[in-house]
């Protein structure tokens, strides 16, 4: 038990400080780590509580409260929540108190330029492999891609879509 | 700033606010709440911030409720705001896991939540399409946005020793550009 909460706690800590443009782009770490190396769940189930942090309020990030309480408990989502946040918020905490001094300084502007395109592609690996883990047959495609259509092209509510996908799942169709 | 600031109750309280509305994305309830309602940054300030919350690693919202809470209240406001908005989202999400649990092997339940995620990914598969349009991918900098895709999603690289190969080329191929 207490073996499993230290294993939580580093690895998580450790996607914390590689979290460079937020969850989705350790999203592949994330699976590699909880399904492939640890196995504690099936990519399904991943895949399901990715799902379950989606359809509820809140930042993206307690899909890692879902993780660790599922396998250990109230104590492993408390330990996993706070290795993902705690790292990168001491260092946010540290750096905002200069950031104000740089605005303008041109390397500023270099590292963001150097950042960006690498974390579009870890974005785009983690819509690829959530994908895969979610989508059991040609339905499931079609909902992910419809969906993604939708947010691309319609300004509609982001929920209105996870309660279509589920409305068709209900039906009996994915 | 800080004598006219918000308070460190009052940093926990808005910051759960945006933390209960934020349905799928949390960051538009923060922009509102920070800069249309409470005034507490103006548009730039909102957006020299954000630039900061992006470029350091860790989930963005939470790094916007560091910052935030540091400017007015230091280490303590930034506390304050920290589990305003993450306490009543981490509360309601273990209540529906636990449900999803209890109730999850029902056929329904289990049927309804494959269309769920099959929907939930098509979200993510739209932001990463919605950031892959910037203009700063118009370049051969877009290289490098292959190479994450392809080593992470397709070869399975840990992230780890991709990004300590990748970012440092990555932005000195960026400084290289800008000479």
């Amino acid at each position: 038990m207490s073996e499993v909460l230290v294993e939580l706690a580093v690895d998580f800590s450790l996607l914390s400080v590689f979290a460079v443009g937020g969850v989705i782009t350790v999203l592949p770490e994330l699976h590699r780590s909880v399904v492939d190396v640890h196995g504690w769940m099936t990519s399904a189930e991943f895949a399901r509580l990715f799902a379950l942090a989606q359809a509820s309020p809140g930042p993206n990030i307690l899909v890692v409260s879902l993780i660790g309480w599922k396998v250990a408990g109230l104590a492993g989502a408390a330990v996993a929540t706070a290795a993902v946040c705690a790292p990168s918020s001491i260092l946010t905490y540290g750096v905002s108190q200069i950031w104000q001094r740089f605005r303008d300084a041109r390397w500023r502007k270099t590292v963001e330029e150097g950042l960006v395109p690498v974390t579009v592609g870890l974005m785009l690996a983690g819509g690829y492999l959530i994908t895969r883990a979610a989508d059991q047959n040609a339905m499931g495609f079609v909902i992910t891609a419809v969906t993604a259509g939708a947010v691309l092209g319609t300004r509609i509510h982001p929920l209105w879509l996870l309660a279509a996908g589920g409305l068709i799942g209900l039906a009996g169709w994915v | 700033m800080s004598e006219t600031g918000p308070g460190v109750v009052e940093l926990f309280m808005r910051f759960t606010q945006v933390g209960v509305s934020g349905f799928g994305g949390v960051m538009p309830w923060a922009r509102r709440m920070l800069v249309e309602e409470r005034r507490w940054l103006s548009a730039e300030e909102f957006n020299d911030a954000l630039s900061l919350c992006q470029v350091l690693p860790g989930p963005n919202i939470v790094n916007m409720a560091v910052c935030v809470g540091t400017r007015f209240r230091g280490a303590v406001g930034a506390l304050a705001a920290f589990m305003g908005l993450m306490c009543a989202p981490f509360a309601i999400v273990l209540v529906l896991g636990a449900l999803f649990t209890h109730y999850g092997e029902l056929p329904a339940i289990s049927a309804a939540f494959r269309g769920i995620s099959a929907a939930a990914a098509g979200l993510i598969v739209a932001m990463g399409l919605k950031m892959a349009a910037s203009r700063r991918l118009r370049s051969p900098m877009a290289v490098f946005a292959v190479a994450a895709f392809v080593g992470i999603a397709l070869m399975r690289v840990p992230l780890g020793v991709f990004l300590l190969i990748a970012a440092p080329a990555s932005v000195a191929a960026a400084a290289w550009r800008s000479r």
